[in-house]
């Protein structure tokens, strides 16, 4: 019972920070038709540009300047180049952000070297806030949820109780009419691209300092957080928030079970041994085949349920 | 580019030489007409003439060469929003109602975050909801409720109250009584009536014969992306030989 608090606790919290990614992806994915590959890089500049200013002032000041940082780059490459690039269609679109998110990398690779930083959790977040039985559980995953999800509900807030939410979510299905009625769309774009970006960096401000920075975070994250948008359904806010937990409860979970297919058998009654044919499928244990659960969930929703969980989209 | 202010004698919309295209498909041939301060005008023909294609290129929605002078200003070549905030108001024929937003938001969105003042200089006073409400009361009674539950003919009503929220001093209404009731177009009618009295000019393209000759002070008919006929109500009525050859089924 222990085990199965503490690990859905660092599920939920990993779903959250998850989350705060693919809600930005999901959203320009819907307003714009840009599934954008170079998404999980802004989380990586997240978590570099906060590293960055935490070794000048501190973690706090990384915390809040990182994201809005990150947020002005992703407007920038919205308004010089995804916005130029719009005019050759969706391909050129996907080529570009692709390009990007390469570009990135290597920038990151330059700049800061290919090994990782030291960049921890602050000493006023370091150790237990409270027991779960006779476990400790360690403030900083309980101050990464907080983060989360006061940011998803200002999301929340801003997309239903403001004027530029209302239009966000016309925009998401009537672009055109929104503009003929006054509204700067492509203004609209911007923020919106930019708005998931400084998402995807507060999240890498506080992933990296719970997990790793180093040059390859990007390419740990991005396809996750591309299964999250495709099992949540494409353009589904609600969809990649189940989604995100989901797939966050069970990479925690799985990596810690050494369940086998030889085990349940031999608890159904069958006599497994190393003698039995595929003995080595049938021992894989679930924490070895953790990595590759996601990928295994998403193949099943697409031939089971192409549109995803709350998907509206048919494309 | 030199705004210049609009006169009595300038219309509100001149459109000269326009030409239209989608893709490679060249759909306008060189449409000229004018709409004047406080006139309604209506656009007819059949199906497929370009109609709704001349109301886009107005509103610079499809790729557009010639001249479209409003208020004395080129709108050819600016942004759908810069126009739509020059005045031009644009009511499209799929009613393309914000449906998971409430009547009272898809009316919010329709108010522009920076009005420009001169140009409610020709109105008298800026809409305001309770306005709609009052020429609509069904749409005060469902202000709450979200707009993708509404009939066809309230989503048009909506569709159109939206637009007038901006407050244009012209706006452009594509099929608006398309698929609704005969008492839901007469009462769309008087609504237009009651909007040109306010001093907002109407470019209409409708289908229905008898609405357009009922409500409007000239006519333009269509065919094959041009204008064939330009008159008053009684001059189309008295041309059977026109009308047969660009009207008629």
């Amino acid at each position: 019972m222990e085990f199965f608090l503490v690990q859905l606790f660092n599920g939920v919290s990993y779903g959250l920070l998850l989350f705060m990614l693919s809600s930005g992806l999901t959203l320009v994915f819907s307003l714009m038709g840009v599934l954008n590959f170079a998404h999980a890089s802004f989380y990586m500049l997240g978590a570099y540009f906060a590293f960055q200013i935490s070794t000048w002032t501190g973690f706090w000041a990384g915390l809040v300047v990182a994201p809005l940082l990150v947020g002005a780059l992703g407007m920038l490459v919205e308004r010089v180049g995804l916005r130029r690039v719009h005019a050759h269609g969706h391909v050129a679109e996907l080529l570009f952000t692709f390009g990007l998110a390469y570009l990135i990398e290597e920038a990151v690779h330059l700049i800061w070297g290919r090994a990782a930083l030291p960049y921890h959790v602050p000493a006023a977040l370091d150790g237990p806030l409270f027991q779960i039985a006779d476990s400790p559980y360690p403030m900083y995953r309980v101050f990464m949820m907080l983060i989360s999800v006061s940011m998803l509900v200002a999301v929340w807030l801003t997309l239903t109780r403001t004027r530029i939410g209302l239009v966000i979510q016309a925009a998401l299905t009537h672009p055109d009419t929104v503009q003929a009625l006054g509204h700067n769309v492509p203004r609209i774009f911007m923020l919106v691209f930019g708005g998931g970006a400084a998402l995807a960096g507060l999240a890498g401000v506080i992933g990296g300092a719970a997990f790793v920075t180093d040059p390859s975070m990007a390419i740990a994250v991005g396809p996750i957080v591309f299964v999250i948008v495709v099992v949540g359904g494409m353009g589904s806010l609600a969809g990649a928030f189940f989604a995100s937990l989901l797939i966050g409860c069970l990479q925690t979970f799985s990596v810690s079970l050494d369940w086998t297919l030889a085990g349940l058998l031999t608890t159904l009654g069958f006599s497994m041994g190393p003698d039995t044919p595929l003995w080595s499928v049938w021992s894989i244990k679930l924490s070895q085949a953790a990595p590759v659960l996601p990928y295994l969930i998403m193949v099943l929703m697409l031939i089971f349920r192409p549109r995803g969980l709350m998907g509206t989209r048919d494309e | 580019m030199h705004a210049q202010p609009p006169t009595s004698a300038t219309p509100r919309l001149a459109v000269q030489d326009l030409h239209a295209w989608y893709g490679k498909s060249h759909i306008l041939h060189g449409i000229t007409l004018q709409v004047g301060a406080g006139e309604i005008v209506s656009l007819i023909g059949r199906n497929g003439v370009g109609r709704s294609t001349t109301l886009k290129a107005i509103m610079g929605m499809v790729d557009a060469q010639g001249s479209v002078q409003f208020q004395g200003q080129e709108m050819l070549g600016r942004k759908i929003f810069e126009i739509a905030h020059q005045g031009l108001g644009y009511v499209p024929e799929n009613r393309d109602i914000f449906a998971s937003l409430t009547v009272r938001q898809n009316l919010l969105l329709g108010e522009k975050s920076a009005a420009t003042p001169h140009q409610h200089a020709a109105l008298h006073a800026p809409w305001q909801t309770e306005e709609m409400f009052d020429l609509f009361p069904r749409l005060r009674e469902r202000a709450e409720t979200l707009a993708g539950v509404l009939s066809g003919g309230e989503q048009q009503m909506l569709t159109l109250c939206r637009t007038l929220m901006g407050n244009p001093t012209l706006v452009m209404i594509d099929e608006p009584t398309e698929g609704l009731a005969p008492k839901i177009v007469e009462q769309v009618a008087r609504l237009l009536e009651a909007i040109r009295a306010r001093g907002v000019s109407i470019l209409l393209v409708e289908q229905k014969l008898a609405i357009a000759l009922d409500i409007s002070a000239r006519l333009y008919v269509m065919g094959h992306g041009r204008i064939v006929f330009e008159g008053t109500p009684a001059q189309v009525r008295n041309n059977a030989a026109m009308r047969k050859e660009w009207l008629e089924v």
